[in-house]
């Protein structure tokens, strides 16, 4: 099998060439460390147990507007004075339950849990690198991320209820502790999780881009990266550009609810009292925080789409169809995505001659994202698909970014946006189009890269079972809130019956909140097939999706410095599925071309002349410098 | 509703029950041994649900739509809402298209393409020619919508006709208060947020002979119909939205940023209850900018009234400065004279010379009311 061929090539070429490393203490390999495989899956964990309080929070919020009359006394021992004693949820606490399932899920499970993990596994494996540029700030953004999470964590319990004002925190809400219980402690914590945050964020940014750009083995050039790496370097470029105006935004707030400036506020009078704070502007806090915002979708979506692009080419058995035009669209939208934010901002007083240029480079944007469905359309087409776990998800994936992208060619129009704006029909949009597809997309990287990260198999059919329940829940839960939103029903309201207009469809709601628990339900079955797997799971082989990108060449359970001898070596892109004439329907990256003249193309036939080149660079091996 | 629930058991039921076969597939594959060759576990029965959810989405979806269309909002009172409703329409038509294929094309290839043993993929990296047709389709419909919208936004957001009808709402925790320009030369008077008070609840300026005659309402709003109405949006203490779903409105209310909407409704409230066949039917006011607790509830009501009945309605409110006379304290000397005619004569003569505050003051506007 040419795969095994490769991995020979890499040993034959590999120097007798021995590490010693003494042996590390519990601290050094599990807690501290500075391993960018042990990193990813602290990353992983941490990330799931925040989406089991993330979607625990949905479940809860989506029993009081579904089921209003139910009685949540069984809640009681969890929740304590949060329902009241006739079995009814707080109306603030209900509120502080949008805003940090808004938090958790956008922040600490789509951001940190996926980038995080994927950007920190994938990157060294796949460019073929011993680690990350900086081991150490790689180390130090996972604990910068661990203390926010705690900081986070820890204003749950607060006695007047973590941050409640909605995840987008506008103000004066947010900066006045007297409008709402969750605007004093709750809110200072979450400023202050989030600063650590985008701490963070950067140092792991920084590491990726400097990582891809420099680490790349002998050959890996850019027209050679998988995908995935591509979706990590603009995603990591899109948060270096975009988390420190967050900060920024986050700071003025912190001044304005501490020291008295006047950022935000301005003409204020509240509990029987005119505050003195004048010309500040709200909206400027909403143009801060939707020009990290809106790229934040993207940081979000991105990596999705990249493990999506490498999952579906590899159980297709196909080359991902138009490699460069999937580069250049996921450039096109990482650039568009700097310059809409003020589309969420259409009904906010904004000047509409604003609104109208928003408009114009938001539709753009359905452009570079129709050529990626198109895209992974034409890669299904004649494949000879395997439904494995991850091909599923990646597959649901396709079909929900389609179908809440479309949406957003509504939203996007300033003038429909007037009546949606605010309404169900945003949360089904977003939901489908960032939340479900970017949630598939890590679905999707868990169980593909499963087998790398912990040498054992998942299991398929428990995973197939997730999958069906989890998509089929996930469109009977949205769907139905498109009609909701087109009734007009506004979001964050705790219930329905104060007016005419939403109380009815009654039903409706009643359905969602069903669907909505049927498929947090089926999570269990994914927690339940991950850890028993990490223990009991199947022994993987070395390559078990009969992958082509360089971390299947690696041991089942890479160690320190993931090859053992030289790195690999590559002489090709990532994409030789079924190439006609070749033995096996894959060729691995660290195949030459000299050796598989049956299957070359003419111009492939040239570039045997420049493997020797390749063979003999050496850049880039960390261990070398080192030693 | 019943119907509904059913349904979702059924769901449940037979999902149940495919885990449970399939859990039977594992058991009998735990002691297989590895192998090199590809596992395809279930890959027959993944590619039929492919189709199955193919079918049943497109059945579910087409009744679930024309089950809800009966809870969506009656058509639009406000000719610029029948404007968006009918863009909003149209456009869903257009996206329905792409929706439909490229959801049938996933669902289908995976199907169509499954493994089959033996068989090869089809070596196809790309084609430029196939990039330029969707990137151009794409562009060219997206370019028709924006155009549409945005002649719809520059209509709806350009400056309201001078004949507008003028009326202040500003929000507050939680409930809208509306201001009118008045019985006599309806002009807003100014405002100033320093003025606020447990009565002068939106901070009417008194040193404008424009406020004289302003009155408020925390508790319904009454318009004309047929001409433009020009709301002006204010908020007292945090981010409110007016959201006025029948008439198709929406826009934020900012604390030290005025905002306005204007709108043409065209349908009274008598209209509306004649159409619906809701003889309860009203217009309301909600907010749709998380403001707190009582977010949820900030309801006002709105009556569309025909011209005649608006202006005698107008014409019938008591003006901010009859209602609190003891106000008269804060008019400047030289327009005491002005003001003196928006008070009842019995009430002005104690409220002149006593502060706003004096018990008097208090005592008559009570009994005004």
């Amino acid at each position: 099998m040419s795969a095994i061929e490769g991995l020979e090539t890499a040993h034959h070429h590999a120097d007798e060439h021995d590490h010693h490393h003494e042996a590390q203490s519990f601290w050094q390999k599990y807690i501290f460390c500075e391993d960018h495989k042990v990193i990813a899956k602290q990353y992983l964990i941490t990330g799931i147990l925040w989406a089991v309080i993330g979607i625990t929070m949905s479940v809860i919020f989506r029993i009081q507007l579904g089921l209003p009359d139910s009685n949540l006394s069984w809640l009681k021992p969890v929740l304590g004075g949060w329902i009241s004693d006739a079995g009814k949820l707080d109306p603030n606490f209900y509120l502080a339950l949008v805003t940090m399932h808004g938090t958790i899920m956008v922040f600490f499970v789509l951001t940190a849990g996926l980038s995080g993990t994927f950007s920190n596994f994938l990157i060294p494996l796949q460019i073929g690198a011993r680690d990350m540029a900086s081991g150490f700030m790689n180390m130090l953004s996972y604990w910068f991320f661990f203390l926010a999470s705690v900081i986070m964590f820890a204003s749950l319990f607060l006695q007047q209820g973590p941050a409640a004002g909605g995840w987008v925190i506008y103000p004066p809400l947010s900066a006045l502790p007297q409008a709402h219980p969750g605007s004093g402690m709750g809110m200072t914590l979450w400023l202050a999780s989030m600063a650590f945050f985008i701490v963070s964020q950067l140092l792991g940014g920084i590491n990726y881009i400097t990582t891809v750009i420099n680490l790349r083995t002998r050959g890996m050039s850019f027209d050679r990266l998988p995908l995935t790496i591509w979706s990590f370097l603009i995603t990591a470029v899109l948060g270096l550009i975009s988390f420190p105006v967050l900060l920024s935004s986050v700071l003025l707030l912190i001044f304005d609810r501490h020291f008295g400036t006047s950022f935000y506020l301005s003409d204020i009078y509240i509990n029987g009292e005119a505050l003195p704070n004048v010309g500040g502007s709200p909206i400027l806090f909403q143009h801060l925080f939707w020009f990290l915002g809106h790229p934040e979708v993207y940081i979000v979506l991105l990596p999705a789409l990249g493990i999506t692009s490498e999952v579906i080419a590899t159980n297709s058995r196909k080359p991902i169809f138009g490699y460069r035009a999937m580069i250049a669209s996921m450039l096109g939208i990482a650039f568009l995505a700097f310059i809409v934010w003020a589309h969420h901002m259409f009904v906010t007083g904004m000047n509409p001659f604003l609104g109208s240029v928003f408009m114009f480079l938001t539709l753009i944007i359905a452009v570079p994202s129709a050529v990626k469905g198109f895209n992974y359309i034409t890669t299904l087409w004649k494949g000879n698909i395997v439904f494995t776990p991850g091909m599923l998800f990646s597959i649901g994936l396709v079909s929900l970014f389609v179908s809440g992208g479309l949406t957003g060619i509504i939203l996007g129009n300033s003038a429909l946006d007037i009546q949606l704006h605010d309404t169900y029909f945003v949360v089904a949009h977003f939901h489908l189009v960032m939340g479900a597809a970017s949630a598939f997309g890590l679905f999707a990287g868990v169980y593909h890269w499963f087998p790398k990260m912990f040498g054992r198999m998942m299991n398929t059919s428990l995973g197939q079972a997730h999958f069906w329940m989890t998509f089929i829940g996930i469109y009977l839960v949205f769907i139905p809130m498109h009609y909701v939103g087109i009734a007009g029903f506004p979001r964050r309201y705790y219930q329905f019956t104060s007016y005419d207009f939403t109380h009815k469809f009654m039903d409706m709601n009643m359905f969602i909140s069903i669907a909505a628990i049927f498929t947090f339900l089926a999570q269990f079955i994914f927690l339940w097939n991950f850890f028993y797997s990490i223990f009991k799971g199947r022994r993987a082989p070395q390559n078990p999706w009969r992958s082509n990108t360089l971390e299947w060449t690696a041991p089942v359970i890479p160690g320190h410095g993931n090859w053992e001898g030289e790195i690999p070596a590559v002489y090709r892109w990532s994409y030789d599925y079924s190439k006609p004439g070749a033995k096996e329907d894959f060729i691995p990256q660290n195949i030459p071309y000299s050796q598989t003249p049956e299957s070359n193309f003419p111009h492939e036939n040239e570039l045997i002349a420049t493997e020797k080149v390749i063979e003999s660079q050496n850049f880039n091996d960390q261990f070398k410098t080192h030693h | 509703m019943y119907i509904i629930i059913a349904l979702v058991a059924l769901v449940f039921i037979v999902l149940t029950g495919v885990v449970i076969s399939r859990l039977q597939g594992v058991l009998k594959s735990i002691n297989k041994t590895d192998s090199e060759e590809v596992v395809t576990t279930g890959n027959k029965f993944n590619g039929a649900m492919f189709i199955v959810i193919l079918i049943g989405g497109a059945i579910s979806i087409t009744w679930s739509y024309l089950h809800a269309r009966e809870f969506f909002l009656p058509e639009a009172s406000s000719i610029h809402g029948r404007r968006t409703d009918d863009l909003f329409w149209f456009s869903m038509g257009i996206l329905t298209i792409p929706f439909i294929i490229v959801n049938f094309l996933v669902f289908f290839f995976a199907w169509k393409y499954q493994y089959k043993k033996g068989h090869r993929a089809t070596f196809y990296p790309d084609n430029h020619k196939l990039e330029l047709v969707w990137t151009i389709i794409p562009a060219i419909v997206m370019a028709l919508l924006v155009f549409t919208g945005w002649k719809a936004w520059s209509d709806i957001t350009a400056e309201a006709p001078r004949d507008a009808e003028v009326i202040e709402i500003t929000g507050k925790q939680f409930n809208w208060i509306a201001r009118y320009g008045g019985v006599d030369n309806n002009k807003l008077g100014d405002y100033n947020y320093k003025l606020i008070d447990a009565q002068n609840e939106v901070g009417i300026d008194l040193s404008d002979e424009n406020s004289f005659d302003d009155f408020t309402n925390p508790s319904e709003m009454h318009i004309p119909v047929g001409r433009p109405v020009l709301l002006k949006i204010r908020a007292r203490d945090v981010l409110h939205s007016v959201f006025i779903p029948h008439m198709r409105v929406k826009m934020d209310a900012v604390p030290g940023m005025p905002t306005k909407f204007w709108f043409v409704p065209d349908k009274t409230t008598a209209d509306m209850r004649a159409e619906t066949g809701n003889p309860k039917f009203d217009y309301e006011i909600a907010c749709t900018e998380v403001c707190g607790q009582g977010h949820f509830s900030m309801k006002m009501r709105l009556i569309v009234d025909d011209e005649a009945t608006y202006k005698k309605w107008v014409s019938e409110q008591a003006t901010f400065l009859s209602t609190y006379p003891e106000y008269l304290a804060k008019v400047p000397e030289n327009l005491k004279a002005k003001a003196m005619k928006y008070v009842p004569a019995e009430a002005a003569a104690p409220a002149a010379d006593s502060s706003a505050t004096s018990a008097g003051g208090a005592g008559a506007s009570s009994s005004l009311r």
